[in-house]
């Protein structure tokens, strides 16, 4: 189902190319038509073509390789946010379950979070990268851009996970009180099995935020080796290089394609023994 | 009696709240931060008062870009629901795809979306955020619809009645609510959506490219208020569409 | 020895705020070892927050508990009792038999012991195939003997029960009876059991308690009676009959003298 869908896309891209206007058109007065020359929309199969090709004329490297490495650079990238914002946001959260008065004091500010843009705060943090230290150790910009997926997938894990450790039923709670069991015992045997359900879409939001941060601090800053500088690059070869920027682009594709199977084998595995139902 | 309760539920928030911004102040001041490291509450303040019609116009450009997109996505997206609802066929085509899309940063589309359009045009932005709005307002309205309780379509049955009345009277009025939190990410990834798209060159006018330029330029301060203007504009955005659903769901919804 | 002692027991919940409630007033109970006692009562009275005080999961507001010979909370410390509620709560994601071994991992025994003992109560409760199931593999029934299963797993001297068999039907209630019955003459346990139903009470138990509410309070204590085990003839023998008489008027007693009073608005 899923490859008649991508076929259907890449049908309707031809049958456009085939129909619409060369330069472009408009609808209704407004300029909305895309232009349909082989320059600004490359034929799908050249798209592909492509990857095979070398990635500048002259060199040896083909384009696979490049984007194959641009996109494995931005890879890692994402698993070190993924984890570092993940471990933080299950931090947090067990500290709010256990100091209500933190809880209080800071959910408010993780639910206004998701909806305040904070991949603003990219080309800040990336810019950190070379200039900033700490006790002789030098900021270096990868990291910019790892902290920044931290930060995006941070605050989802942070929230799911909360809800999660509150929702074991109350008998539950009252079976580990009636066997005098302390609060972290509590919180090992019962509380965080129960919040597995809540973490796992949690944490597959978490993936593709961190994919995002990633990506974002690269293009917006460049940052070198990774799949968003291609797309930049690639971008701005396009009049020559019509079809080189779709093969960055499917990398990057690839890539958040990646993240979102490791997490979704993950969950399963973590799932299995568990009876199917949805968590809404 | 109100009041406690009240100061109650503010308090910690608030307190977190000033209490943050107080370190912030005081940790730039006695470490002597450097304005590329963190610049302090004080200065970011006094430059947005300054900068504020700049602010403004950047924010109008970025946020017209968001909105413009947000109302073409969402018309789009309920339009197409109607035919997923209605065809199962192209529901289990198109309901992978999204997820999928889902999992990709699809904001890179921007780059040959620029290729498409003159450079100095903003539709490809607002291309940009309808599609990401769409594929948001589609799953959801589409679920709203679909999702329908079985006793509700059997009694409408047994009324004989036609599908075009059923749509009309059990699947949409279900698929309001779906409607609206689908709204509450889609007005929020709006603004996303349409900020990180001026990364990827085409016209330079709206909050994104500032930000950008003013880090480049070394002037962090004018960029933090760059990201204090976004941020309200995020919270607006979500704001009316939280509002827009209280207005709705005033006039008698379930829930 | 009494293994529970209630003196005097007071429990006044959000005392001197505008939502205080009198939950229970000057309650006197012994239960000796041994017995099965059951508490019963409409809705209100009480008898959850009864056993709750002697689980040590409230505190008293006056009054004592005593657990054999020692203060309710220490008896909770030592984990002298055992609690089952009407919800079975086992953890999905535990099997069966992990769900049993769950007090003997807090009480620290080693993997051995605990396997052992959890596949002796699988015996005792009648389900040993179903030791590497998970809970909803189970039926209702089903879940409700392991979760007994689980209650007496560290072999304790009481057994504390919230109406574990309300959420059952009629049938497996009454076969659920039986082996509870079963279950305990084997171990020698002593049961507080909260009940909602008049026959059930009178089934399980040597001694009834009637309760009413506001505040909760005990109106009269009946001595079934019954001699000997239970069987199947119990529930047709003419004693059986007259307890259920007896536990009914001492119900509808205190709901007339209520109505005469114009306590009651039922």
């Amino acid at each position: 189902m899923f490859v008649a869908a991508l076929v259907g896309v890449a049908v309707i891209w031809e049958l456009y190319k085939f129909v619409g206007p060369t330069d472009g058109g408009t609808v209704l007065g407004v300029r909305i038509l895309p232009r349909t020359a082989d320059f600004a929309m490359p034929h799908v199969w050249e798209m592909f073509q492509r990857f095979g090709r070398p990635e500048v004329r002259g060199r040896d490297n083909t384009v696979l390789a490049a984007v194959a490495a641009g996109a494995w650079y931005s890879f890692r990238l994402s698993v070190v946010g993924f984890v570092l914002g993940g471990a933080v946001g299950v931090g947090l959260a067990v500290v709010m379950a256990r100091f209500d008065v933190v809880r209080r004091g800071l959910l408010p500010y993780l639910v206004v979070s998701q909806t305040v843009p904070l991949i603003a705060l990219a080309p800040l943090v990336v810019s950190w990268g070379g200039r900033l230290e700490i006790g002789g150790f030098t900021w270096p910009r990868w990291l910019s851009a790892s902290v920044l997926g931290a930060f995006l997938a941070f605050f989802p894990v942070a929230v799911g996970t909360l809800r999660g450790l509150a929702a074991a039923p109350a008998a539950a709670v009252e079976l580990m009180q009636s066997y005098a069991a302390s609060w972290w015992r509590t919180l090992l045997t019962l509380r965080f099995p129960t919040a597995v359900p809540y973490m796992v879409p949690a944490f597959r939001l978490a993936a593709s935020s961190s994919v995002i941060g990633v990506v974002v601090a690269e293009i917006s800053t460049g940052l070198k080796g990774g799949i968003g500088r291609l797309i930049i690059e690639y971008a701005r070869e396009a009049t020559g290089d019509p079809a080189k920027v779709y093969t960055a682009i499917f990398g990057a594709a690839a890539l958040g394609l990646t993240m979102a199977g490791i997490v979704a084998a993950a969950d399963t595995f973590v799932m299995r023994h568990r009876p199917k139902e949805d968590i809404a | 009696m109100m009041i406690a309760r009240l100061a109650r539920r503010t308090g910690p928030p608030v307190a977190f709240g000033v209490g943050f911004l107080a370190f912030w102040e005081w940790a730039v001041r006695f470490f002597e931060l450097k304005p590329y490291f963190l610049t302090a509450p004080s200065v970011i303040w006094s430059q947005f008062t300054d900068a504020f019609g700049l602010v403004r116009g950047a924010a109008t450009v970025s946020g017209g870009n968001a909105f413009v997109g947000l109302v073409a996505g969402t018309i789009l997206g309920i339009v197409m629901s109607f035919a997923l609802s209605r065809w199962r066929l192209l529901n289990q085509i198109v309901t992978p795809l999204a997820v999928a899309l889902n999992a990709i940063p699809i904001f890179v589309l921007v780059a040959v979306l620029n290729n498409m359009y003159s450079i100095t045009s903003e539709i490809p932005r607002r291309i940009m955020v309808a599609l990401v709005v769409y594929f948001i307002v589609l799953v959801n309205v589409a679920r709203g619809l679909t999702q329908v309780s079985a006793t509700h379509v059997e009694l409408m049955r047994s009324y004989a009645a036609s599908d075009v009345s059923i749509l009309l009277k059990v699947r949409v009025p279900n698929a309001v609510p779906f409607l609206f939190t689908a709204l509450k990410v889609a007005a929020p990834a709006a603004v996303i959506t349409a900020f990180v798209s001026e990364y990827f060159g085409g016209s330079q006018n709206g909050l994104g490219s500032r930000i950008a330029s003013n880090i480049a330029n070394s002037k962090n301060a004018a960029a933090w208020s760059y990201v204090l203007g976004a941020c309200l504009l995020g919270l607006l955005f979500y704001s009316v569409s939280v509002l827009l659903e209280n207005v709705v769901r005033r006039g008698g919804g379930r829930q | 020895m009494s293994a529970v002692t209630i003196r005097h027991l007071d429990k006044t919940f959000n005392a001197g705020k505008a939502n205080e409630v009198h939950a229970l007033s000057g309650i006197d109970l012994d239960v000796a070892s041994g017995e099965f006692v059951s508490l019963i009562g409409p809705s209100g009275c009480g008898k959850s927050t009864l056993l709750r005080l002697v689980a040590h999961l409230l505190e008293p507001t006056n009054g004592d508990v005593t657990v054999n010979g020692k203060s309710a909370a220490q008896a909770r410390l030592d984990q002298d009792y055992g609690m089952a509620f009407q919800q079975a709560g086992l953890f999905e994601w535990r099997t069966v038999r992990k769900n049993i071994e769950l007090p003997l991992e807090l009480k620290g025994w080693d993997k051995t012991r605990r396997r052992e003992r959890a596949n002796e109560m699988l015996e005792l409760v009648k389900l040993p195939e179903f030791g590497d199931h998970h809970p909803w593999q189970l039926s209702g029934g089903m879940q409700q003997r392991i979760a007994i299963a689980r209650a007496l797993a560290a072999h304790p001297q009481l057994l504390l029960m919230d109406e574990p068999f309300g959420a059952l039907d009629e049938m497996t209630r009454e076969y659920m009876q039986g082996e509870l019955l079963r279950i305990c003459a084997e171990t020698k346990t002593t049961v507080l059991f909260v009940t909602h139903s008049i026959p059930e009470a009178v089934y399980l138990s040597q001694r009834v308690v009637v309760m009413s509410p506001r505040p909760g309070r005990i109106t009269k204590i009946v001595d079934v009676g019954l001699t000997g085990p239970r069987s199947e003839d119990t529930r047709n023998a003419e004693s059986f009959f007259r307890a259920i008489t007896a536990v009914r008027e001492g119900l509808r007693g205190m709901h007339a003298a209520h109505v005469a009073m114009g306590m009651d608005d039922r």
